[in-house]
């Protein structure tokens, strides 16, 4: 069921992304030529990074993630407040990409729940730029049908 | 009247791994008393993908894209390190014209290795706009790297003997457009900021280091020649064809960040000065059959006449592949390629078109062969942007590398770290940690 | 100096300690025990006739793979006979891994006045891994020895601050052995960090 002010709501917050860019590798590199001038992200919106994750809605999780730093971000995840969104930018937060290998996490979807996947290795910033719409089209209609995220229950560890 | 007595601790600040700087993540925890840094402990690792575990399971032109993501911002020259390395094993060179290419490539990169630096160095003080007139010339530069290999930043353009494809046609052109743009960006960018008040002060006197420490650490390149000593692999134990280029090796007195700083840039212009030279003094192309005067056929028909036997039909034409395989055809195969069959690929006119060809492709392809350089270990050092790139790479024979191993250069710098920013105070952490130019997957791999 | 006066030169100073030498591909590679390493480092940093200011570089390999693996013939050094290669040389083959130990502790040297380069290497074996350690000489040995026990598994008597660098601390085996295969996961040590 629609709604005129779910329509209005899930509008201003497309067009007021506050992105959490947490950088690691080589997929930092096209995340900051997709921001910067010739494929300006801030037409979108979304050209302000919030560096707190207290302050930020959308985390970006930039290049691949090993088992060392696996906790850090899931803790920066959960700082986050509601509604939040995850977007996993290039192949190694997708699936660990061709590091196949005993320090790298095959996929940040193992740890936290991922909205949009942006595969690349890295990926061309016209990718990101269609990652980022389609980021955009899901908060759209995410306020009016009332669907949300569901927080994750933490997963298991076994150690 | 008495004031009353102000008691002190020092404080220990976690600067954890996830941190608004665009460089890297690395862990400082620093003993700060007040705004001053008595010790700071560094902890690195958490880029760590395994790179020399991972290369010891694939042969040795498959190393080349692990090779791209060591340094990403100026991945031809890992590319071209590693090559070197293996080439030395075998004992072979490749032409003049090869070399030349890679020179090229690998200045392009360390122009835009130091655009970066600068750049994101620049933002963390505040200089926005110095960001982003250096990476549209970034952006520039990588279009160029683009119309070559076909990549922007990730390329794995080197092979084992020689690259992947010739220079395109109006290479030369595009070039010094893109080396017009790059000089107008540093004219503005300079400035912007070398007598910039807040810039000059942030910047001298902090992070400094001096010479003996340096060399105790083992650091090299940019840092080390801002502290005054003029060490250049490119100069000192020259390699490709860096003998026959005239340059100069920047050189600074105090170092500081700000001498740093001018190191970067003043080597971006002789970097520009090299590519000129290069372009100027390339041997000539391919000067076999012309291209658009020799017969082309699409190499899926060359295959498909090839298998029916009628290979005289076939005979002196240039077959037409995919632009991936674009600049690798017969002609320019002499000037981009080692003379030796073991090594590289034979061009897909040869692969199609005789037997010989074909099973020189296969036996080099397939799984289990390959690339065999002979038992032994080298050593194989390059200028990378950061100072010393070595590629220690130790071969049993087998078409899988026993053990390569980078020297990085920025994990001597980071090894310092604590020397640059003890007497410091903690504002001074930001512009310090941006001139080391730490780049997490050289530190880490 | 060149390759070859530069391991004579060490041979002359250490007549015991050097077990074997090569110039493989122009690299001047010496052999020594590892109870000589110490000296002859300090000899390499301090003596005018070396100079090596720097190290650059101190890695490990792990031999207990070595020529497991059939290596189909390509060269005369492989043992099988071939015909000799016009453009890849293989004369003056490389004499092979040094000793018969497990681990080979690298050291890489680099004098900036006289522009040599030395290898030295340090066989060591499996059950007694631990070498001398050059931190009171050259400050990046620091970073580099921890590496090489994060990675290998090797100790360093003296160094005061032996702990893994790469890899988290509740990691378990060193990564590049050979016995360690390259897929083996182990936990994630969780949020509570």
């Amino acid at each position: 069921m629609t709604s005129r002010l779910g329509e209005a709501i899930g509008w201003a917050r497309k067009f007021s992304i506050f992105q959490y860019p947490f950088v690691t590798a080589c997929c930092g590199m096209e995340y900051m030529a997709t921001a910067c001038s010739h494929y300006d992200v801030d037409r979108f919106g979304a050209g302000l990074p919030r560096f707190s994750p207290r302050q930020a809605d959308v985390l970006f999780v930039v290049g691949t993630i090993s088992h060392k730093l696996a906790p850090v971000l899931l803790r920066i995840y959960e700082q986050m407040a509601e509604p939040k969104w995850v977007v996993s930018f290039g192949v190694c937060t997708c699936t660990g990409g061709f590091y196949d290998n005993y320090a790298t996490v095959m996929g940040i979807d193992t740890i936290m729940p991922v909205d949009v996947y942006i595969p690349g290795c890295p990926p061309r910033p016209e990718y990101v730029l269609d990652g980022l719409l389609k980021l955009q089209a899901k908060i759209q209609t995410q306020h009016a049908s009332g669907e949300r995220p569901a927080p994750e229950p933490r997963p298991e560890f076994s150690v | 009247m008495e004031q009353p007595k102000l008691e002190t601790r020092e404080m220990l600040l976690n600067v954890g791994p996830a941190h608004p700087s665009m460089h890297g993540i690395i862990r400082i925890v620093a003993k700060l008393d007040g705004e001053q840094v008595m010790d700071c402990d560094v902890e690195i690792g958490y880029l760590h993908r395994g790179f020399e575990k991972m290369s010891e399971t694939v042969d040795y032109n498959g190393v080349m894209p692990y090779t791209d993501r060591l340094n990403y911002v100026s991945p031809l020259i890992n590319n071209m390190g590693y090559c070197m390395a293996v080439e030395k094993a075998l004992g072979i060179s490749v032409p003049d014209r090869c070399h030349y290419i890679r020179v090229i490539m690998s200045e392009i990169s360390r122009i835009t290795d130091h655009l970066t630096c600068i750049g994101a160095g620049a933002m963390e003080l505040g200089a926005f706009t110095v960001f982003l007139y250096m990476i549209k010339a970034r952006e520039f530069l990588w279009e160029l790297v683009e119309m070559v290999t076909g990549a922007r930043l990730t390329v794995s353009y080197c092979r084992v003997g020689g690259v992947k494809g010739d220079l395109p046609e109006g290479f030369e052109e595009r070039c010094r457009k893109a080396l017009e743009e790059t000089r107008t960006v540093l004219k503005e960018s300079d400035i912007l900021l070398t007598r910039n008040r807040i810039f000059v002060d942030r910047m001298s006197g902090t992070g400094k280091i001096s010479t003996e420490d340096a060399i105790s650490y083992g650091i090299t390149g940019p840092f080390l020649r801002g502290c005054g000593t003029a060490y250049d692999v490119r100069k000192d134990c020259p390699y490709a064809v860096y003998d026959r280029l005239d340059f100069d090796v920047p050189v600074g007195t105090r170092g500081d960040n700000l001498d740093r700083y001018l190191v970067r840039m003043e080597e971006m212009y002789q970097s520009i000065r090299i590519l000129e030279q290069a372009l100027r003094d390339i041997p000539d192309g391919p000067f076999l059959a012309h291209p658009e005067t020799g017969r082309a056929i699409p190499a899926a028909e060359m295959v498909d006449e090839a298998k029916m036997g009628n290979i005289v039909q076939i005979e002196g034409a240039r077959a037409v592949v995919d632009p991936t395989l674009d600049g690798a055809s017969e002609e320019e195969h002499p000037g981009i390629a080692a003379d030796e069959k073991r090594v590289f690929l034979p061009p897909k006119e040869d692969t199609y078109g005789n037997i010989e060809g074909l099973m020189n492709h296969f036996k080099l392809v397939m799984y289990g062969h390959g690339v065999r350089p002979p038992k032994g270990e080298v050593y194989f050092p390059v200028e990378g942007a950061n100072g010393e790139l070595g590629f220690y790479v130790v071969s049993d024979g087998t078409n899988n590398p026993y053990r390569v191993r980078v020297r990085p250069p920025c994990f001597a710098i980071m090894s310092a770290l604590p020397k640059l920013l003890i007497g410091d105070m903690m504002a001074d952490v930001t512009p310090t940690f941006g001139s080391i130019n730490m780049i997490g997957g050289e530190l880490d791999r | 100096m060149n390759a070859e006066s530069l391991i004579q030169a060490v041979k002359d100073r250490f007549p015991q300690a050097a077990e074997a030498s090569h110039a493989y591909r122009g690299d001047a590679t010496v052999i020594v025990h590892r109870e000589s390493l110490l000296e002859l480092a300090r000899t390499l940093k301090e003596d005018p006739a070396f100079q090596m200011n720097f190290l650059m570089d101190l890695t490990a390999v792990d031999y207990s793979a070595f020529g497991t693996k059939p290596a189909p013939a390509f060269f005369a050094s492989s043992g099988v006979a071939v015909r000799p290669s016009t453009s890849i040389p293989d004369k003056d083959p490389w004499p092979g891994p040094p000793g018969s130990a497990r681990f080979v502790v690298v050291y890489h040297f680099f004098s900036l006045t006289l522009k040599h380069r030395l290898r030295v290497e340090v066989p060591v074996e499996e059950e007694d891994a631990e070498v001398d350690s050059l931190t009171s000489l050259w400050g990046g040995a620091n970073w580099l020895e921890r590496e090489v026990w994060d990675m290998f598994g090797i100790r360093f008597r003296g160094h005061p601050n032996l702990k893994r660098i790469l890899m988290y601390e509740e990691f378990e085996g060193h990564p590049l052995r050979k016995d360690y295969p390259v897929n083996k996961r182990q936990p994630l040590t969780g949020p509570n960090n």
